[in-house]
């Protein structure tokens, strides 16, 4: 009876939908998890696109020069957290408005990466085939009905976001790290005025958000396709900023969103299939932040100072 | 015995631009004191303990801690040297709980994660010892401010805090938790502590100081006992010359009722307000700060509008009216705080004396600029407001100058209602005389004025009548004369019922 | 003489952008001197060039005119891009299935259809925001995606016109915004954006009405303190800049392309706040600041064809000179160096 039950096309096909969920869900919720960290710091990060592109394809030169796709992945973070210093540059320590710098930054991502794919490939569309980031089958687990097929048959990427996801949590309400980030992003001000050195907590937040986001770009190009295509990313920055949201800057709840919007995302690919309109499934990401946001569904609360300079000779104390 | 040197400030400078706000500035404080750092707004009081605090740098001169000399260049090294400061603005995060606020910075940690049971015992230790009731779990935001104030306490003792610089420490509080303040601040003093409080307010000071050094526009002007200082002599010290305490007040003839609100309520904010205001009359309403002026304030100009209960400007129901309608009728209002709701600060001196009557200046759909400069240079001249020109930014106004052009702006366009908010705050002492002569020519014009002031002395020099606002209510109203300065701290302290003096209506 | 000096300014901030980009250029192999060359040369070296210039500020001057006066009120319109392709819909829409009607009378009609579902779309984050203070930046962004998603939908089925490619029938010759000269994509659509600048001006700076938005721009406290409608004049203004973009929109289609097809802004929505923050939220300057953008566009275009630097390149340029306006401090830095720079080499 179970048997007959576990494999029925119904279950079979419930659970590649889920299973290819997760798989949509990975990179937003990398990227999104990055957010969390940048935005509880007060800075807006606007940037996710740039930054995940900028992963996508960092990703697959590293793997490309060295021939080692984890090697590629290490250059994805490393190169996600220089071009998030240069944010934080601009933003923290030259007072840029957070929302202006972050659409330079996805210009400035479109705009190098594909300089760049044509100056290292010669290729204006997409960079060769590379040594990508698979798929691992947990022992034992993965063998598991259901269960195994859905979640310990993934790639990497989303061990490693549920890994990520647990730390941040831990990191943001058990340590005093944390309570001082998420203490910043409130009333920078007052952590000021205790001697905790603000500025190096931003610095650091958003150069960890930028990290985290180009790790969802390396999944894009190592993890899914194992090559850069120009503008690989299409939107997806866009829809982590929204996970963020949606999750209420708490990193369980980021990846949650992310879930959901995996979802959306694994429909649309299986209406794909069968030649109907795909636009309407695609915009639940966008339309739930709306409702969201407009206080349909339940309260947000971004972080007070979010967006705000902090500047001592100028605060209020 | 000359006690222990606690703090040694020596000849302290420190410009920003071209503005000297320190000017060689001694301070020295023993240890075990509770000493007052008297001055007006911009005197420099909290420059000085901001550099003392780190959070400024000082262009010249030494400071010495325990009779050694240290180099403060942030809070972080303030705190290690056992300084604290407790700002006006507290320095809380709203949503997080008070226990996390306290250890904010100082955290307890095990293997990197936060102890919770150690913090806490440390916390509770410290608040049983001084009698500081804070409840730890609750969050920032739910609060009310004297406990807030707890918060701030504790927090610098916490931080093993030696010295502890409250600055203005009375403004949001009722005479109640002032003097519970005291209590608590005497008790740090036994054990030691050292306190410095940045405070303008003369009676404060002679209450809980044992020592007060004045400053005034950036100099010292010296120390004195509290034992050998008076209200008078303090003032003197203060200000540079004898106060004219008393503002001469003509006789102005009472019209009819002009203003008038019946039974207003607004939410849990405002209570039955009910108050009459006739042509060529001010009337005062005193309380402490946070007792609904604001809100009320806010209901009559049209910003929210009433739970219950109605407005009537010249027999005619305004409720339902929209501040622009109300602006039309004649209602003049100056605000609380005139960089948040009265100027626009990086718009040009004529864009701002229009602000509000724009309406006025508009002819076929466009602004009358002939019109508009004309109006403009009048204001300027006839309340001296020091400005280059009409096209210099507001912003590079000094705040009397500031706030001259705001009521220039009210005042100039003729209104018949005015209600005033705080006219003179962080005005220098030249301008507030001339603001209190500007609201008393308006009086004498049949004007009806209402004003909210926290300064109890402005309402008693100027009000015809007083009514005081104790949370949210009018606890008591009567003519000027009938109240002793102490009785109407006690109604505003809501001490006193108002059955318990008999008033003529 | 300010004007000369904001202008020196630009032009400063113009050629530390291009040493950046050309840095990039040169780190990635390229010889950035040759590039530069080719660039100028194809945007401003001869009369078809000039023309593509043109042609790629036309849509810039309107989208950069719609962030900017919303700006000037004090809410960040990020959302050109959407309300940009609900113009282009609506022009291409009215422009080819309305039955015959008068020329004038027809590109009027679709105009203003371009017009209203602009400023509609926008009006949506306006409500929002007013409503339930919801985050105009955040609001724009997601209805962005979803109108240039449905309008994808509209263009691939309900008014998708037969052929393989996902677009709207031609529109009719009565809905024709004029080609200014054969042989060139210049419509007159660009001189609709210059009367703009020039209307957008005047409303700012000589009406009342002007007046009261930008002061809630400046001080929305102060603003209802002095009995202006704040609610009131946000909605106006982002419904002002949605028809402000959506009209950049109906040019495109009935000036340019002659139909609405998916997909065919490179970002234009995206630029125009780039080319509002750059012209320092003012008409005038939003006019020079399209101008510029547009020329690099069209250098951009003929480096893609004539050598192998991709048209993204000058999305780097754009980026860097964003970047400068935006952090005026990281400027003054900049040119701090330069000085340095300069004394070093004549020491």
């Amino acid at each position: 009876m179970l048997e007959q039950w576990l494999n029925s096309d119904a279950v079979f096909l419930t659970v590649a939908l889920l299973a290819s969920t997760l798989r949509m869900a990975t990179p937003l919720g990398l990227a999104a998890l990055g957010a969390v960290y940048s935005e509880r710091a007060g800075v807006i990060n606007l940037g996710l696109e740039g930054l995940m592109l900028g992963g996508a394809f960092f990703g697959i030169l590293g793997s490309y020069l060295t021939g080692n796709a984890w090697l590629g992945v290490l250059l994805a973070a490393l190169a996600g957290g220089i071009m998030a210093l240069l944010f934080a540059l601009v933003t923290l320590r030259y007072k840029a408005n957070h929302v202006v710098a972050g659409v330079a930054l996805n210009l400035l991502g479109l705009g190098f990466t594909t300089v760049l794919l044509v100056a290292v490939w010669g290729n204006r569309g997409k960079s060769p085939d590379v040594a990508g980031i698979y798929p691992i089958y947990i022992p034992y687990l993965s063998d598991l009905p259901i269960v195994g097929e859905l979640i310990f048959r993934q790639s990497p990427f989303f061990y490693l976001l549920i890994i990520l996801m647990i730390l941040s949590w831990l990191f943001f309400y058990r340590t005093k790290w944390g309570l001082r980030l998420r203490a910043i992003g409130e009333n920078p001000a007052a952590v000021d005025s205790l001697g905790i050195p603000v500025f190096t907590y931003k610095y650091l937040a958003v150069i960890a958000g930028g990290m985290l986001a180009a790790l969802g770009g390396a999944y894009l190009s190592l993890g899914e396709l194992s090559m850069f295509a120009r503008n690989m990313v299409s939107g997806r920055g866009y829809i982590a900023l929204a996970a963020n949201i949606l999750g209420n800057w708490n990193p369980i709840g980021v990846v949650l969103a992310s879930f959901l919007f995996g979802l959306a995302n694994a429909i649309e690919m299986n209406l794909q299939l069968y030649g109907w309109p795909t636009q309407f499934v695609q915009m639940i990401p966008y339309v739930v932040t709306m409702f969201v946001l407009g206080g349909f569904v339940r309260k947000v609360q971004a972080p007070k100072a979010l967006g705000q300079h902090f500047d001592r000779s100028n605060t209020n104390m | 015995m000359e006690a222990l040197e606690a703090l040694r400030m020596n000849k302290i400078v420190k410009s920003f631009g071209s503005l000297k706000a320190l000017d060689q500035v001694d301070l020295t404080v023993a240890k075990g004191e509770i000493h007052c750092l008297l001055g007006e707004n911009g005197a420099g009081k909290t420059t000085l303990m901001k550099i003392l605090y780190g959070i400024h740098q000082q262009d010249e001169g030494e400071i010495y801690l325990n009779a050694k000399k240290v180099k403060i260049s942030s809070p972080k090294e303030a705190i290690t040297q056992g300084i604290s400061m407790v700002f006006q603005h507290f320095m809380l995060i709203p949503n997080l709980s008070v226990m996390e606020n306290i250890i904010l910075g100082q955290e307890e940690t095990k293997m990197g994660i936060l102890a919770d049971k150690e913090s806490r015992n440390k916390v509770a230790n410290l608040s049983e010892k001084l009698g500081l009731k804070v409840r730890l779990d609750m969050l920032v935001e739910d609060i009310p401010v004297g406990e807030k104030q707890r918060v701030e306490i504790i927090k610098a003792l916490y931080r093993g805090a030696e010295i502890i610089i409250l600055d203005e420490p009375t403004a949001v509080l009722t005479p109640q938790e002032v003097s519970e303040l005291f209590k608590v601040l005497k008790t740090l003093k036994e054990d030691g502590k050292t306190i410095i409080i940045i405070t303008h307010k003369l009676k404060e000071t002679l209450a809980v100081a044992d020592k007060v050094t004045v400053l005034r526009n950036g100099k010292n002007q010296g120390s004195i006992t509290t034992d050998k200082a008076t209200p008078e002599i303090l003032a003197q010290m203060m200000v540079g010359r004898n106060v004219m305490l008393e503002v001469v007040k003509g006789k102005v003839e009472k019209g009819p009722v002009i203003f008038e609100t019946k039974g207003l309520n607004l939410k849990d904010k405002l209570k039955n307000i009910n108050l009459k205001i006739h042509a060529g009359e001010i009337v005062g309403i005193a309380g402490v700060e946070g007792n609904g002026q604001t809100e009320l304030l806010e209901t009559l100009i049209g910003l929210c509008s009433p739970t219950s209960g109605s407005i009537i400007f010249d027999q005619k129901d305004i409720t339902k009216d929209s501040v622009e309608e109300r602006l039309d009728q004649g209602l003049g209002f100056i605000p609380e705080d005139r960089n948040d709701r009265g100027l626009v600060n990086n718009f040009k001196l004529w864009q701002n004396a229009i602000l509000g009557y724009q309406k006025r200046y508009e002819k076929k759909g466009l602004l009358d600029f002939a019109a508009i400069t004309k109006a403009s240079e009048t204001i300027v001249k006839n309340y001296q407001v020091k400005v280059l020109g009409i096209d210099s930014k507001s912003s590079s106004l000094s705040g009397g100058n500031a706030q001259k052009l705001l009521v220039g702006r009210v005042f100039y366009h003729n209104p018949r209602v005015l209600i005033i908010a705080h006219p003179t705050r962080g005005v220098d002492v030249g301008a507030i005389e001339y603001l209190h002569k500007e609201i008393l020519s308006m009086r004498s014009q049949g004007k009806a004025i209402l004003l909210v002031s926290a300064d109890l002395d402005e309402i008693r020099q100027l009000s015809d009548r007083i009514a005081v606002i104790y949370e949210g209510a009018i606890t008591i109203e009567g003519d000027g004369g009938d109240f002793t300065e102490d009785e109407l701290g006690l109604y505003m302290a809501g001490g006193l019922r108002p059955e318990s003096k008999v008033v003529k209506a | 003489m300010k004007i000369i000096k904001k202008a020196a300014n630009l032009l400063l901030r113009l050629a530390l952008a291009l040493i950046i980009a050309g840095i990039i250029l040169f780190v990635s192999g390229y010889s950035p001197l040759k590039a530069y060359k080719a660039m100028i040369w194809g945007a401003i070296g001869n009369w078809n060039g000039i023309a593509l210039s043109l042609v790629q500020a036309t849509p810039l001057i309107f989208t950069g005119l719609a962030v900017a006066f919303a700006n000037n009120c004090g809410v960040f319109n990020i959302g050109a891009e959407g309300q940009l392709y609900l113009g282009a819909m609506a022009a291409g829409v009215i422009g080819a299935y309305l039955p015959p009607l008068p020329h004038y009378l027809h590109l009027l009609l679709a105009l203003l259809g371009g017009a209203l579902f602009g400023g509609l779309w926008a009006a949506i984050a306006a409500w929002l925001k007013v409503k339930a203070n919801a985050n105009e930046v955040i609001m724009t962004i997601m209805l962005n995606s979803i109108g240039i998603l449905f309008c994808s939908y509209l263009a691939n089925y309900t008014f998708k016109a037969s052929g393989p490619v996902a677009q709207t029938p031609e529109i009719k010759s009565t809905a024709v915004l004029s080609r200014l000269s054969t042989g060139t994509q210049l419509s007159s659509a660009i001189f609709l954006g210059l009367a703009l600048i020039v209307l957008v001006w005047f409303v700012l700076y000589r009406t009342k009405f002007g007046y009261e938005i930008r002061i809630v721009g400046a001080n929305p406290r102060a603003a209802a303190t002095a009995g202006i409608n704040v609610a009131q004049k946000i909605t106006a203004a982002l419904f002002i800049s949605g028809t402000l973009a959506g009209l950049g929109g109906a040019g495109q289609v009935l000036g340019l392309h002659g139909r609405f097809i998916d997909g065919f802004s490179p970002g234009y929505g995206f630029d125009g706040i780039a080319v509002a923050i750059l012209g320092g939220n003012s008409p005038i300057g939003v006019l020079f600041s399209a101008l510029l953008f547009g020329l690099m566009r069209a250098g951009g275009m003929v480096l893609d064809r004539t050598t192998n630097i991709p048209v993204d390149f000058v999305l780097i340029i754009q980026a860097v000179i964003i970047v400068m306006v935006a952090a005026p401090e990281l400027f003054k830095a900049l040119k701090g160096g330069v000085k340095d720079v300069r004394t070093v080499v004549k020491q």
